[in-house]
């Protein structure tokens, strides 16, 4: 209950945060933060609480983003639709991905390779078949208002993301209190006892896919109506899958604010290395490079686990010189 | 033993590895309640024919009953919510998460509620005597913890019957001496047990019927204090001739005293 009421307060203070940010370049810096943290947040319900390491996100995003797109422009229909349709294809595409893999026992690299192999797949489609603008990619017309689920304020679209994210963070919350996740958790720790004790593997792993693939689904509703704009190497290229990855791997696989925390500190060293080395292209891939190196070899359990690491230890030590 | 309906019937089951008949021909009937045993050398195919029994393995041959229902070839989870569990031998904790957590995923086979489940682990983990380590990091316990945990988690689904694979081995004669009346407590709620043990002290004080296991066949089966006196037992165990020696020396011993 207590972490229920630290994300309610966090999310609480989320909420104002366009009130005191004023400029819309800080706007802009402060959605892109919060929708990697809602890109960590949907790949850690499935590869932090279930241990399956997707290389793929960008299945589900690219199908969610491509999905309120194409409705809009070739069949006219309202964004909102397909803001649920999005959603709702994202978690038929996570299905399919989740029954083939997870019925035959992929697990562990062999999932990754496979789940990286299902977007490429997806990218190479969706430069061909006619209906998504192919190579050219496809541009959703401007006409800001909500009823179009464009903004006109920058606002707008940071309280609409923020509404998503909650979801995904409530989502998670559940999954750390819910017999789901602790099946869904003992399945990533040990399979066979978890099976010894009467779980499912399949049933918990397709769980999972699905709720993950449903939040990356809505980022990639959320990013096509943002920017307006998409070709299959920004829906269905590895560098969205890398994003989803990265977060929760920098911030704390399997906790709560990982995701949150993995994606402020991600924003804030891009930022960095703006401000002194300028644009260079691929310099920022460069960075992630070194930080997941770093962050793997000395914090595996993420900034949440060097955080709870610090706090204990410092606990220890006031204990230490009380005692003393 | 041939009561008319045991919990657990195996019947013909046979596996084979490649070149290795694991399990031939074993036939066994479990009782309903009570304490029953199957020991047998190292290699002999007991774990084996525990993973044929809860699905872990599918036998070639033969069929396993539970509970009057045809089981065979059914999945792990399957069997375990029909209230048949297994331990491990090497202990398979939830590393990383801690006793209480571990426990309560037993507790969730038939509690739903979240902190039902956690409440329940509490009270088991008291039972087994992991009461004062419930919020420990279940990979930091010691051997003696990790097997009690192991015995928690099975206890903690409410089964029927427990097949425990090993759970003194590993153990200090004063670690085992804690858990034999652990294990009597559970059968006294009514739980049938299955237990595979070589702690040969522990089979005598608790069963009540023993199967004996050698290269993948049932050799003997008996009261314990009999079967161990069972020449057939005893070569498969200390080798071939043994058990003549042993006559002889238990002979000469007593220096045809009673004849």
């Amino acid at each position: 209950m207590r972490q229920l009421a630290l994300l309610g307060l966090v999310f609480a203070a989320l909420f104002t945060l366009p009130f005191f940010v004023e400029s819309e370049s800080w706007r802009t810096t402060i959605i892109m933060t919060l929708y990697a943290a809602l890109l960590g947040q949907a790949w850690n319900i499935l590869g932090g609480y279930g241990g399956q390491f997707s290389f793929g996100h960008a299945a589900f995003f690219g199908t969610g983003a491509y999905t309120v797109a194409v409705l809009q422009v070739q069949l006219g229909l309202n964004p909102w639709l397909g803001l649920v349709a999005g959603g709702a294809l994202a978690v038929g595409v996570a299905a399919f991905i989740g029954f083939t893999t997870f019925r035959y026992g992929l697990r562990g690299s062999y999932f990754a390779l496979v789940t990286l192999a299902f977007a490429e797949v997806l990218r190479i489609l969706s430069n061909t078949v006619p209906f998504t603008g192919a190579g050219v990619g496809i541009l959703i017309p401007l006409d800001p208002g909500a009823a179009n689920l464009q903004f006109a304020s920058k606002a707008g679209f940071y309280w609409l993301l923020w509404a998503i994210t909650l979801g995904a963070f409530l989502t998670a919350w559940w999954i750390g209190h819910s017999r789901f996740g602790a099946r869904l958790m003992a399945v990533r720790d040990n399979e066979d006892a978890a099976r010894a004790l009467g779980v499912d593997p399949f049933r918990v792993k397709m769980r999972a896919i699905m709720l993950s693939g449903l939040f990356s689904g809505l980022a990639g509703v959320f990013y096509a109506q943002f920017f307006l704009y998409l070709d299959p190497g920004i829906a269905y290229g590895p560098a969205v899958s890398v994003e989803s990855l990265l977060v929760p791997i920098v911030g704390g696989m399997g906790t709560l604010f990982g995701p949150l925390l993995g994606a402020v500190a991600l924003h804030a060293v891009s930022e960095v290395t703006r401000e002194v080395i300028g644009d260079l292209p691929g310099i920022s891939l460069v960075i992630y490079g070194t930080i997941l190196v770093i962050m793997v070899l000395f914090a595996p359990r993420g900034l949440s686990g060097l955080v709870s690491r610090l706090t204990r230890s410092a606990r220890r030590k006031t204990e230490g010189d009380r005692h003393a | 033993m041939h009561d008319a309906s045991p919990i657990l019937d195996v019947a013909g089951i046979s596996k084979r590895f490649g070149g290795l008949q694991a399990s031939n021909n074993i036939s066994m009937r479990v009782p309903q309640g009570g304490i029953t045993s199957l020991i047998g050398p190292n290699g002999a195919g007991k774990t084996t024919l525990f993973a044929l029994i809860t699905g872990f393995h599918t036998p070639d041959a033969g069929s396993v009953r539970f509970r009057g229902e045809d089981i065979t070839g059914l999945a792990p989870q399957e069997i375990a919510e029909r209230g048949m569990i297994r331990t491990f031998q090497i202990v398979q904790p939830f590393a990383g998460q801690s006793v209480r957590e571990n426990i309560a995923v037993g507790a969730h086979l038939k509690i739903r509620s979240r902190a039902a489940a956690l409440e329940k682990a509490e009270d088991v983990a008291r039972k087994v005597g992991l009461g004062d380590r419930l919020d420990m990091d279940a990979a930091a316990l010691t051997v003696a913890g990790r097997k009690r945990l192991e015995v928690a988690r099975a206890l903690a689904t409410d089964p029927e019957l427990i097949l425990f694979d090993e759970v003194l081995a590993g153990l200090n004669p004063s670690e085992i001496r804690d858990v034999i009346p652990v294990i009597r407590a559970i059968r006294d709620e009514g739980v049938t047990i299955l237990l595979i043990e070589h702690v040969m002290q522990a089979v005598m004080s608790l069963s009540e019927h023993t199967w004996v296991l050698n290269q993948g066949q049932l050799i003997a089966e008996g009261a314990p204090q009999d079967v161990t006196r069972d020449p057939h037992v005893i070569e498969a165990y200390l080798g071939k001739g043994m058990a003549e020696r042993m006559a002889k020396q238990a002979a000469d011993a007593v220096g045809g005293a009673h004849e």
